[in-house]
């Protein structure tokens, strides 16, 4: 009578029904690693084959050692360390605007057509071209990298928060209208939760933009930051420690990401589960 | 909180009180497209406290409009309608409402979610919760009270949504072709457990349907419904004796009451637009 019974917040039960005979449980576990280790063994075999100057593309083994410097002098951490925050800051505040004004938005039908004409013609406009103006008005320092992260953060979840809040379920608003309840009953109850998914299509976008910001601001004015460091050993031809930086960045991006995955599946647990018992 | 009403009678009180009485209730729409659709002409009719009332009709003629009426959810055009002597406008606290889909919130558990009516009433969860736990016991869904309603099969969340629609003890259950969706087996035994439960409950119940074999066994009164726009055919007494089984299905009488019911909508044309039942 029971089949695959699904764990309420289990992703295992998931991937459980979906495994087969011939695959392993998890075969990216196997094939991620395979093509991380076939793209450097090609890299190294270009840098070889082309004998091309370390000051041009170092082979990757020079930048591990790079890599392996910055962690062990303690060169990179503090610059990673400034970069990451205008990062969070940059993505939080992005985040919390794009939640707030989307949900209030989203309620008024003439305000939200109204409001979106604008917001599509200011998401024409490059938002990192105006970074310089930005430098201008906040500074060298943490706030200015913080504004253009959440200003490029703002939009895509701006766009998804309404596009969530619009989505919802019209039968169950009218379950909920025949229980007599009241509107923000039917915003709590129903078209809260129904938003959440798409806030977090807004959120994985979003994180990886708030990087872009806060390195694209280090770039036009900073004294510190992994964006800085890059200007700095470009200067120098220090082409090891740049690729040694940019892997900084990816693993602080990756990291962002998981970290908004895991609160996803979390959160909306209720889109992953789809075993069904029969009776 | 008492489960099943003290008056063990199943003799509806049709003439003299009447629970509900449409009165010259009609309905146009306009759809997306402008055109202005006549949905239901001129509908008066009493249904009596404690009646199982079922509307059989081809699609469009207006009996889920009726419902919809009843439930609050959309306002007549013309007519009036009350409930308890009472004219209605709006959302009542004592219906419960079934849809065809089991609309459930599949953020919520099963338990959660037969508790929603006392989120919109305000009243303390814990205090309906014992409630919730018999009323799931008594469509046999016990021990499912912590799963999600999709680890649940169809037929499963549709007896949760009826637990849902009778946790405040409504004294009117409206039910908009409940079972349609679900396959003929499963169909044939929740209409004996709703018989069950109605008898367990005694509340008065408004069934639309598309099947003739399904309304016949469950109800106290048959109205049939014309095409597009609706109105009453005829009333068709079902004086069958309660409680009933399944097997009554297979008796003379029975047949003549679903073959007279037929005929009423072969005449009306209305066989043509998909009234035929399935079962």
């Amino acid at each position: 009578m029971r089949v695959g019974i699904g764990r309420p917040t289990g992703l295992s039960s998931v991937s459980a029904s979906t495994r087969s005979f011939s695959l392993p449980r998890k075969p990216e576990y196997i094939t991620i690693p395979l093509v991380f280790v076939t793209l450097i063994a090609v890299w190294q075999g270009a840098v070889s084959y082309f004998n091309i100057d370390e000051f041009i593309l170092p082979g990757p083994f020079e930048v591990a050692e790079e890599i392996w410097w910055g962690i062990t002098s303690g060169a990179l951490l503090p610059h990673a360390i400034v970069t990451a925050e205008e990062t969070l800051l940059g993505f939080s505040l992005g985040a919390i605007l794009g939640i707030i004004i989307g949900a209030v938005v989203s309620q008024f039908p003439l305000v939200e057509k109204t409001f979106f004409a604008y917001l599509v013609g200011l998401q024409t406009v490059p938002k990192l071209a105006i970074a310089p103006l930005i430098i201008v008005w906040f500074g060298f320092g943490l706030e200015s990298k913080v504004f253009i992260a959440a200003l490029i953060v703002f939009f895509p979840m701006v766009v998804n928060v309404i596009e969530g809040f619009q989505s919802s379920d019209q039968r169950q608003l009218d379950m909920l209208r025949a229980m007599g309840a009241s509107g923000s009953q039917q915003f709590f109850l129903v078209k809260v939760p129904n938003a959440l998914p798409f806030i977090f299509v807004g959120a994985n976008v979003g994180v990886v933009l708030a990087i872009l910001g806060a390195v694209v601001g280090e770039f036009v004015g900073a004294q510190e930051g992994l964006g800085y460091l890059i200007l700095q050993y470009n200067y120098q031809l220090k082409i090891g420690k740049v690729f040694a930086v940019l892997v900084v960045l990816a693993v602080i991006g990756i990291a962002l990401h998981l970290a908004i995955k895991t609160l996803q599946r979390k959160v909306v647990f209720w889109k992953k589960l789809s075993n069904r018992i029969e009776a | 909180m008492q489960l099943v009403k003290s008056s063990p009678s199943f003799e509806p009180k049709v003439d003299g009180n009447a629970l509900i009485h449409f009165d010259g209730v009609a309905k146009r729409y306009r759809t997306v497209s402008g055109d202005s659709v006549h949905a239901l002409d001129e509908v008066s009719l009493s249904i009596g406290s404690g009646e199982f009332l079922s509307i059989v009709g081809p699609s469009g003629c207006g009996k889920s409009t009726m419902l919809k009426i009843l439930a609050g959810i959309t306002s007549a055009s013309r007519g009036s309608l009350y409930i308890d002597g009472k004219p209605v406008s709006g959302p009542q606290q004592n219906i419960g409402v079934v849809f065809q889909e089991p609309t459930l919130l599949p953020w919520h558990t099963v338990l959660r979610n037969v508790l929603i009516p006392a989120d919109v009433a305000r009243i303390p969860r814990i205090r309906l919760r014992d409630r919730a736990m018999q009323l799931l016991k008594l469509v046999g869904l016990e021990g499912f009270h912590d799963r999600y309603p999709n680890e649940l099969s169809g037929g499963m969340q549709q007896r949760v949504s009826i637990c849902r629609a009778l946790l405040r003890d409504p004294a009117i259950m409206l039910m908009d072709e409940p079972f349609g969706a679900l396959d003929a087996l499963t169909r044939d035994h929740m209409n004996m457990e709703l018989l069950r439960i109605w008898q367990a409950q005694h509340n008065t119940i408004l069934f639309v349907t598309h099947s003739i074999t399904e309304a016949v066994l469950l109800s106290d009164r048959v109205i049939v419904m014309s095409p597009r726009p609706g109105r009453i055919l005829e009333e068709v007494r079902i004086n069958l004796p309660r409680p009933r089984q399944l097997s009554l299905v297979n008796s003379a009488s029975f047949g003549d009451y679903a073959n007279h019911i037929r005929n009423l909508l072969d005449r009306s044309g209305a066989l043509f637009s998909g009234a035929e039942e399935s079962s």
